[in-house]
């Protein structure tokens, strides 16, 4: 499995930031990452058969919103990007403008809109689509995204399951046999706040700088768990629990989606 | 100076206790006489309880022994009804709690009463009435209600109204449905006794108490775009004598003082009341703890209080500035803040009332704690709403936070504070010093015996 970077580099880049920082920083910004890490999940367990409070979520948004400006003052937020593909500066702001003209997608047709959210590897723009079901996941630029999913979880009329759109699955299938592949489509879905991809058999290095994170949280499969009823058997279960004390609210045309994406998944992680 | 030292609070009665989840009450109110107290639950039940009259109670200001036995106004249960069932949202396929967020009484005008219960949802308003009479003697019925056959009729008697054994009926009389989008927060019936708002997390309507297939909306915060939004109404309340004012506040920690007058939609608040933030204590949950929970304008009318998670403020209607009065509530919990963020317990709503003659304030902390300040001299006692340690007529005793220094004996250590024991709803009669305290599910009534009045409660030389 070809790394995205030899692990050579990959040290240098990493103990040239460590040099950078004295321990207080690392420190503070490993608990500022801790806290954005919680944050988040807090905004993705808002599947519940009852409608979230709206004040603990516009709250949690803008604790998101609040690490995440930080984070981009002081450089880290450019950390975040480089690592997945070596966007530049320039990407990242493409990706925010894009977002924050998402509603004006959105209002333009019914269906799943695509947001341009990030090159990769500076070659080409994969596009994921994300749909009101990722909900609180979607937040590719932090809080114009976000919000405009919690505005979904109480405007809209259902939940429906993503359905990932061809290109992005012949995109994504002919990197698959890297663990790029895995990279990407995580990266699409979750655009510039993913922490860690879900392939267990990912990049090691990238996995020492987001270590104190637990991805199982935002791996695809868990989060979809999440929305729909049946637990899904998957490596990663943790909401499993939420899956199961969800009541009848699934619909049966999401059954067809999920098992696209379980084999989608199975692709990526190679089970 | 200890903490053995008494304070004059009398632990009155225990009067409900309940197993299930959906007996955790939610809102606690008294009627506008103290003669009655209501309470509601998540499981959507309201149970109204009312104070005894005994005979030769002893008139007001006159102090009472503590240890006297039967006195005056025990509350006893009066009324129990179902308000709110569990309803399903089809649109969006999610459930209606039934739990009642907030009752408020109605100023009373006859013999009945009249309560106003809101779930996220819908608000009603119900009758609750006695009856102690009955007609008996009719010509056509006999008497147990039957048509009586005509021709067995052979003279004719006058009904009679009997007495009989008191009932109290509850009728709902209104329900004010499809009025909110997003859920309920507060209810806050108009000094106008005609009308009454209801505010959401992003508007505040006003209705008619008479007409329920309409309302005006009189506040709209919710942004054109909803990625925009960053700021929800947590409380609001009309003022207690113009009929023109009332207040709402916010997530972000601001209060909007609105005048009806001054145009149809309120957006545009009259009076901005700020605390600037202190630069020097930012942090990621700055904003969260500034988030005001409650709001609650003085007896007077002149000043307002607001709760948020770690402190409890009193302004001054004519101060937009900052607040006149600051009091910390549970500052030792400012380092404990990311645990409490994990746990979820920062998003806690805590509620704060005032006494009858606006000298005291009091709110709701953890661990079955609740606080009282006495606003003239800025001292504040913890107090502790606990049956293990509480007894019918027992001496309410002062507890106390360590938080460094000369640990006492009975200090609690902050780790030890249990979070699920949480104080958030409570009212205080609107006359004397009776408190009502709800702890989950269990209602604490005290009375203070030493000052029962107007006058704020001797809190002795306690301090924290």
């Amino acid at each position: 499995m070809a790394n995205m970077y030899s692990k050579g580099t990959k040290r240098k880049f990493f103990d040239s930031v460590d040099a950078a920082m004295d321990n207080k920083a690392v420190l503070y910004s490993r608990q500022r990452q801790s806290l954005l890490d919680m944050s988040l999940i807090k905004l993705q367990l808002c599947h519940m058969l009852v409608e979230p409070n709206m004040c603990r979520s516009v709250l949690i948004a803008n604790t998101v919103r609040h690490i995440q400006e930080e984070m981009t003052h002081d450089g880290s937020w450019q950390l975040v990007t480089e690592a997945f593909g070596g966007s530049g500066p320039s990407d990242h702001l493409v990706a925010t403008e894009v977002l924050c003209r998402s509603s004006a997608l959105e209002q333009q047709g019914g269906g799943p809109k695509l947001y341009s959210v990030m090159g990769y590897d500076g070659c080409r723009e994969e596009e994921v689509v994300t749909d009101e079901a990722l909900c609180s996941v979607t937040f590719s630029d932090g809080a114009p995204a976000l919000l405009g999913t919690i505005d979904h979880c109480w405007d809209r009329a259902e939940l429906r399951m993503v359905a990932v759109e061809d290109r992005v699955i012949k995109d994504s299938g002919s990197e698959v046999e890297s663990g790029e592949g895995a990279k990407t489509v995580m990266g699409q879905v979750f655009g510039t706040f993913e922490i860690k991809n879900g392939a267990p058999g990912s990049d090691p290095a990238l996995e020492e700088l987001f270590s104190a994170v637990d991805a199982s949280y935002y791996d695809l499969d868990t989060m979809l768990t999440s929305i729909q009823s049946t637990p899904k058997m998957g490596p990663y279960n943790l909401l499993d629990s939420m899956a199961s004390s969800h009541g009848p609210t699934s619909n049966s045309s999401c059954r067809t989606d999920l098992s696209e994406l379980d084999h989608i998944m199975e692709i990526i992680v190679g089970s | 100076m200890g903490e053995d030292t008494e304070s004059s609070k009398v632990n009155h009665s225990f009067l409900r206790d309940y197993v299930t989840e959906a007996d955790v009450i939610s809102t606690v109110e008294f009627n506008h006489t103290g003669d009655l107290l209501a309470t509601g639950d998540k499981g959507g039940r309201v149970v109204v309880f009312q104070r005894e009259t005994v005979v030769g109670h002893k008139p007001k200001g006159e102090l009472e022994q503590v240890g006297e036995t039967g006195e005056s106004g025990e509350y006893n249960v009066y009324s129990t009804f179902q308000s709110h069932e569990p309803d399903f949202d089809y649109l969006k396929s999610l459930e209606i709690e039934e739990k009642i967020n907030k009752i408020r009484w109605l100023p009373q005008q006859n013999a009945a009463h009249f309560l106003l219960s809101t779930n996220d949802k819908t608000i009603k308003l119900w009758k609750v009435s006695e009856r102690d009479k009955q007609p008996e003697g009719y010509n056509l019925k006999d008497e147990e209600g039957r048509v009586k056959d005509i021709s067995t009729v052979t003279s004719l008697q006058v009904p009679v109204l009997r007495p009989t054994d008191l009932m109290v009926e509850v009728r709902p009389r209104r329900v004010f449905s499809n009025g909110h989008t997003y859920h309920v927060n507060s209810i806050s019936v108009n000094s106008d006794g005609e009308t009454y708002l209801s505010a959401d997390d992003l508007r505040i309507n006003m209705w008619h108490l008479g007409i329920t297939d309409r309302s005006f909306n009189i506040v709209d915060i919710k942004p054109a775009n909803m990625e925009e939004l960053t700021e929800v109404i947590t409380a609001a309340e009309f003022h207690p004598h113009h009929c023109h004012l009332f207040v709402y506040s916010s997530s972000k920690g601001s209060l909007r003082l609105c005048d009806m007058r001054a145009s149809a939609l309120c957006d545009k608040h009259t009076k901005l009341f700020e605390e600037p933030e202190d630069p020097g204590s930012r942090s990621f949950f700055s904003e969260i703890v500034s988030s005001v929970s409650d709001v609650k304008f003085s007896h007077n009318g002149r000043y307002l209080l607001t709760r948020d998670y770690l402190t409890a403020k009193v302004w001054d209607l004519h101060m937009e500035k900052g607040p006149v009065e600051t009091y910390q509530v549970h500052d030792y919990l400012r380092t404990k803040l990311c645990s409490l963020y994990e746990n979820d317990c920062i998003f806690d709503k805590f509620e704060c009332v005032w006494n009858s003659s606006d000298s005291v304030i009091m709110t709701g902390a953890y661990n079955s704690f609740f606080r009282m300040f006495d606003r003239e001299t800025g001292r504040g006692v913890t107090l502790e709403a606990w049956r293990e340690t509480s007894k019918p007529r027992a001496v309410l005793r002062t507890r106390r936070i360590y938080t460094g220094g000369k640990r006492r004996r009975g200090d609690v250590g902050v780790d030890s504070l249990d979070f699920t024991k949480k104080i958030l709803h409570m009212a205080w009669h609107p006359e004397e010093n009776i408190i009502a305290i709800a702890s989950t599910n269990n209602l604490y009534i005290f009375q203070d015996r030493v000052s029962p009045d107007t006058q704020g409660p001797d809190l002795g030389s306690n301090t924290i």
